[in-house]
């Protein structure tokens, strides 16, 4: 799993590549954290092109930071999500609560 | 039923396993004519019973033994079996809740995921005895429809 950091204005973006379950929960729990933690950091953008496979754990990860985002009043969404990793998003309600987008450009637009 | 093929695998309880697990049920499974939608479908109840071995029945000790025994029967049903001799559930009613864990990190789908994407799920566990998940899924269909 490797994750990549871009910073544009108050908006940090991840580019997460690899599957997300326990393995990589924690790992990718505190790297973001460090990040979304800094006073200037609002938004957050969740790019998951290159996530093949997502599970619970994984989906702890995503609420955990929506949870972070929305107590500094802040706004996520989720970028690229593939077909299957999409179907879980939806199925476990992740994107009433995080809004999905086909790329970054697309909420870059917002 | 007769059993058509069958595998049975152990490995260490820690998180590294988890995509093994998934990985090799998931080639298993691929056996069964079934769609590459099925194949991820039957890799994320594997993962999420796997991790509730790592997380709960073992609550992360690394030296435990997790067995994982997958068959395919003349019938075309998967069964797959994820066996840990951890710590049992206490409360199997509350833990299969959608939404309630243990843990207030976690999200508490794991049941929920096994049993949605299954056609049958059963859970055999007592306290300090450790659990047994056996989940069933039917390709029936898919091979007729092929046929």
């Amino acid at each position: 799993m490797s994750l990549e950091f871009k910073k544009i204005r108050a908006t940090l973006i991840v580019r997460v590549a690899g599957e997300m379950d326990m393995l990589i929960a924690d790992k990718m729990r505190t790297e973001i954290d460090k990040r979304i933690d800094d006073k200037t950091i609002r938004n957050l953008v969740l790019n998951l092109e290159r996530v093949p496979f997502i599970d619970s754990s994984g989906l702890g990860v995503v609420i955990g930071r929506y949870k972070r985002i929305t107590a500094k009043q802040g706004r996520m969404f989720i970028v690229g999500a593939r077909p299957q990793v999409e179907k879980i998003l939806f199925f476990s309600g992740v994107n009433r609560l995080v809004p999905m987008y086909k790329n970054e450009q697309e909420v870059i637009n917002i | 039923m007769n059993l058509r093929n069958y595998a049975k695998f152990e490995f260490f309880s820690i998180p590294e396993n988890i995509a093994f697990a998934r990985s090799c049920v998931g080639s298993f499974a691929a056996q069964l004519d079934c769609t590459l939608e099925d194949i991820e479908e039957i890799k994320l109840v594997v993962s999420e019973a796997v991790s509730n071995c790592i997380i709960h029945g073992y609550e992360n000790n690394p030296t435990q033994m997790i067995t994982v025994m997958v068959s395919i029967d003349t019938a075309s049903v998967l069964e797959i079996v994820v066996e840990d001799r951890g710590k049992g559930i206490e409360d199997l009613p509350r833990a299969m809740e959608a939404a309630y864990s243990t843990d207030p990190t976690r999200m508490g789908l794991g049941f929920t995921f096994m049993k949605s994407f299954t056609d049958d799920m059963q859970v055999d566990t007592a306290p300090g005895q450790g659990t047994t998940v056996r989940l069933r899924r039917s390709f029936l269909k898919n091979e007729e429809a092929l046929a």
